[in-house]
């Protein structure tokens, strides 16, 4: 199933990857809520709520099978797929979107000047824009994550699987003289989820957990017929 | 007063200049007697004169229209002012539909830009005689709708402030633009073209310029800046060498880039994996599109500049024939593509593309109706001899036209933004007034620049129409007089 990329040539100690088990997950939006105070994501309010322009990077997506009363509801976590093989990084004018070595799209916000044609280019939809600029309340100020930016007004941002994290489990690991241990470095909603349903770790080290979940039969990737060799794997139809 | 070709050759002789009403008259008259082509009666320095009174003369009118085409474009700078200070969410823009009537608006005025050039430099290559009225108006309609899309990528982006990040500008950090992105191939394409079609319109102008400057009264204000464009041209045998050879390379240096250019604007879409719009077949879609919508650009503006400034000696209804049965051409290949898409969306039906054609028939019945009811009309009427020599049709049909394919970019951008491979994205978009304002504005500014255009540089390419006067003659074969031409280059 491994699609062949430029970028896959790219031979690393880590690749982040995230596992999520649909059969575990029961929506609650645990990790929805996590990962807005995490990356300090702005809450844009009823109005712009209701027209579709929320900030959040990691949406629970609902889906209905069947008629009342036999419903069955399908929840799907979506966060940025972290492709492999990107197609929001090839468009981008300015290079404000790149693949970092740890096989992850990065977001450089100060480059971005918001041509928007990564949004258009993401079949995922998983990309946001800051319509407005965003305001905390001044009590709100003191609870913004510090290592993460705050963003400005007209760029693009998207889900970052939790770079500052990694990073502090990077630097850490660097300074012990060691590599980074599994499950030393979670992701905000892998953190959160109350049903164990989001794993996150390196897909590179064949020891991990994800490692070993990534080998289950009930594992598919979305919407692969693109090629887009995507680091979120989805687990569904056991249990 | 008498009005014969001997009299007029006197009455020039003598100095004489005739009033703007008679030069007029004299025009209506020949051209409802000789039919075709221009007069070959009229005086040299009558012609100048008729030729140059765009400039000249101005009327009350103009300064009314101009009036109000300043306010809406002003109007429109305050909309983008408002929008830059807010936010991008002023528009109706919402994920996953990032792009809108901005971009649909861009590709309509760079598509509308095609033909000028084309039309132009296609005519001075195959050295048809008769196209001589037609190359300023095509050229000048070029430059001003590129520099009416030029902006669009501009008011589009989130931080126009930052725009220079397009610019390969050297940096401390060393960072450049992202030369795999289309939008970067787009930027460069179009400023090359805008530069290219800028110089091929001021060269074939030169002529004109030192004419204008030589013919303006004393103490007239346009004296300073005519003497300055025109270079020094005093119409030196080596002047004249220099530009013929100027204006044919330029006419085959921007027959090129044209195609070029549209074909890359089409490769925004066309190289995203966005379904309905990755598909091969959208480089000569927008290539053909952007030629059909300009030729009826350019009749239309035919049609207006020789209804207003009275040029019907020098716009005939030969010009507005011939470029009607191109359009006509056109016409028919559009409506090919139209047949190509739908039927491969159809055929292929794949779900997501299929989604997309049935949601522009749920959401956009009447625009689907306008688009294709339109180019079939078009098409009809322009099948006639009759509709196709007379302007007040032409008129009609043309700007039918350009709405259709207004409407045609339009949804060529959104539909597929709103049905996406994730069905959980789906949505709607509607145009936020703002959005409206702006695109609103950038067709007053269109015709704001080309009315200012015509009171400060001549809008008649005289030179040119003097020139296929000298080479040309009656000849009367048999019981019928007709125009014959030399071929300039074998007499030289």
């Amino acid at each position: 199933m491994k699609a062949k990329s430029f970028n896959s040539e790219v031979s690393n100690k880590y690749k982040w990857s995230m596992v999520i088990d649909l059969d575990k997950c029961n929506g609650c939006g645990a990790c929805t809520i996590a990962c807005q105070a995490e990356n300090n994501i702005a809450v844009v309010g009823e109005k712009l709520a209701s027209e579709k322009r929320t900030m959040s990077w990691l949406r629970v997506e609902r889906y209905f099978e069947g008629e009342w009363p036999e419903l069955r509801v399908i929840f799907l976590p979506m966060p940025c797929q972290q492709c492999g093989n990107a197609p929001c990084e090839p468009v981008c004018p300015v290079f404000a979107t790149y693949h970092n070595p740890d096989g992850l799209n990065a977001m450089v916000y100060n480059r971005c000047m918001g041509v928007r044609f990564c949004g258009n280019n993401c079949p995922y939809g998983v990309r946001k824009f800051n319509w407005f600029g965003y305001k905390w309340e001044a009590s709100l100020q003191e609870q913004l994550n510090p290592d993460v930016s705050v963003r400005e007004v007209g760029i693009m941002e998207k889900c970052t699987f939790c770079m500052q994290r990694i990073r502090r489990g990077k630097d850490t690991a660097k300074d012990e003289g060691r590599d980074v241990k599994d499950g030393e470095v979670v992701s905000a909603c892998a953190q959160s989820c109350p049903t164990k349903a989001i794993s996150f770790g390196n897909a590179n080290d064949p020891e991990s957990h994800v490692s070993k979940l990534v080998k289950s039969k009930r594992r598919f990737r979305l919407l692969e017929e693109h090629g887009t060799d995507p680091s979120v794997i989805y687990l569904k139809g056991g249990a | 007063m008498t009005d014969n070709p001997s009299d007029r050759r006197n009455r020039a002789r003598a100095g004489e200049t005739p009033s703007l009403e008679e030069l007029r008259g004299i025009a209506a008259r020949k051209s409802a007697q000789h039919g075709n082509d221009i007069d070959l009666n009229m005086p040299e320095a009558w012609l100048n004169q008729y030729s140059l009174s765009p400039m000249f003369y101005t009327s009350k009118a103009y300064f009314i229209f101009t009036l109000a085409l300043s306010s809406v474009v002003a109007w429109g700078v305050a909309c983008w002012f408002y929008q830059i200070y807010n936010g991008m969410g002023v528009t109706g823009l919402r994920p996953p539909i990032f792009w809108g009537l901005y971009i649909a608006t861009f590709v309509f005025w760079v598509g509308l830009s095609h033909s000028g050039t084309i039309v132009s430099s296609l005519l001075r290559l195959t050295k048809a005689n008769w196209r001589r009225p037609v190359l300023r108006g095509a050229e000048a309609m070029t430059a001003f709708s590129l520099m009416v899309a030029g902006i669009f990528p501009m008011i589009h982006v989130g931080r126009v402030w930052r725009l220079y990040y397009m610019f390969p500008l050297p940096n401390q950090r060393s960072l450049w633009p992202n030369y795999r992105s289309p939008l970067a191939w787009d930027m460069m394409a179009i400023s090359v073209y805008l530069t290219a079609s800028m110089i091929f319109l001021y060269t074939g102008l030169l002529p004109d310029i030192a004419l204008a400057r030589d013919l303006c009264p004393k103490g007239n204000w346009r004296k300073g800046y005519l003497t300055v464009l025109s270079l020094g041209w005093r119409g030196t045998h080596r002047q004249w060498h220099v530009y013929e050879k100027a204006s044919t390379f330029l006419a085959v240096f921007v027959l090129l880039i044209a195609p070029s250019v549209h074909t890359i604007v089409s490769w925004d879409f066309a190289m995203s994996i966005t379904p309905g719009w990755h598909t091969p077949l959208f480089g000569p879609y927008f290539v053909v599109g952007a030629i059909y919508s300009g030729v009826a650009g350019v009749i239309t503006l035919m049609i207006i500049l020789r209804y207003v400034f009275g040029l019907d000696q020098i716009i005939r209804i030969m010009h507005l024939y011939n470029l009607a049965k191109l359009e006509l051409v056109m016409g028919v290949i559009w409506a090919y593509f139209y047949f190509v898409e739908f039927m491969t969306a159809w055929y292929a039906h794949n779900p997501v593309e299929f989604r997309i054609w049935e949601y522009e028939w749920e959401r956009f019945p009447h625009l689907m109706i306008i688009m294709l009811g339109g180019t079939a009309v078009a098409i009809f009427l322009l099948s006639f001899h009759k509709v196709r020599t007379s302007p007040a049709w032409l008129l009609g049909i043309t700007i039918l036209i350009n709405i259709g394919m207004y409407i045609e970019r339009y949804l060529i951008v959104v539909p597929v933004l709103t049905h996406r491979d994730n069905a959980y994205t789906w949505t709607d978009y509607t145009p936020s007034f703002i959005e409206i304002s702006v695109a609103a504005a950038a067709i007053a500014y269109f015709l704001l620049l080309y009315a200012v255009f015509s009171k400060l540089l001549p809008v008649v390419t005289v030179a040119d129409i003097r020139e296929g006067k000298i080479i040309s003659g009656d000849v009367r074969i048999g019981n019928r007089e007709l125009r014959v031409y030399a071929d300039v280059e074998e007499t030289l």
